[in-house]
């Protein structure tokens, strides 16, 4: 199972305006609640946090619990101030970090 | 072997309370209710500038689609910081806090989440001026997410 990162973000955008932000990761979400056929509980493995950032500073933020879906989806809107580069991260419970990045033109 | 009608019946109870048993155990609206403490630091949430957006009636508890939206200027001290959302029918309470900066355009954001029966969600907004703002929605779900 690998985690593959898909977001859209509008490739232009006029300064001031509200830019909405979608993002979906694909990740199985196990909520360690489940038991397998014999019984044993499916150890947690989760998607525990999501970040967006832009040029470097924090814009969007979510502390994910095991009651969010698989393949967790965020939807949230940002000021559009200039031109840049927007970078999301998803961290593993496995300590793995997925990371995709969208550049914006702001005129 | 034939079984008699009591015999029946005591086998089928048997294997629904063993079926039950297997269930993990839900929240309740007290262990709810402590999360929401907690992330408040005990202050009572009052009603007002936020909205949470939930369907009546969710068909697959698996993912159901939830948004929330306070109103906010998003600059100064009408910023909204953070948000959570609590769920008292899960095994667990928490479902996801949200926090926002200066660079969000609104306190705003959708998801889908797992509800393992019919509810209450609860979304708590943190000011930035320390005030915590709460709304409610009852939901309905046909089939529970979660377990399996």
């Amino acid at each position: 199972m690998s985690a593959r990162p898909r977001v859209r973000v509008p490739e232009t955008a006029t300064k001031g305006e509200a830019v909405l932000i979608r993002a979906l990761i694909s990740h199985q979400m196990e909520s360690g609640q489940r038991r397998d056929n014999a019984g044993n509980l499916i150890p947690r493995r989760i998607i525990n946090t999501f970040t967006c950032a832009f040029n470097g500073h924090p814009v969007f933020s979510c502390d994910l619990a095991p009651a969010i879906s698989a393949n967790p989806y965020f939807e949230f809107s940002v000021k559009a101030t200039e031109s840049g580069t927007f970078t999301f991260t998803w961290a593993d419970d496995d300590g793995s970090v997925y990371m995709d990045e969208q550049r914006i033109e702001v005129s | 072997m034939t079984m008699t009608r009591r015999q029946a019946l005591v086998v089928t109870l048997g294997i629904s309370a063993a079926a039950m048993a297997r269930m993990p155990a839900y929240a309740s609206t007290e262990e709810a209710e402590a999360v929401v403490s907690a992330f408040t630091g005990g202050a009572e949430p009052q009603a007002g500038r936020i909205v949470l957006t939930v369907p009546d009636v969710a068909d697959n508890g698996n993912a159901v689609p939830v948004s929330f939206e306070v109103e906010s200027a998003m600059e100064g001290d009408d910023l909204v910081e953070s948000v959570i959302i609590v769920a008292d029918g899960n095994p667990r309470p928490e479902v996801a806090t949200f926090h926002f900066t200066g660079l969000s355009a609104a306190a705003a954001a959708t998801t889908r989440i797992r509800l393992a029966q019919s509810q209450t969600l609860t979304a708590v907004a943190k000011m930035a001026d320390g005030s915590f703002i709460v709304d409610r929605r009852d939901i309905s779900v046909t089939v529970g997410g979660c377990t399996g």
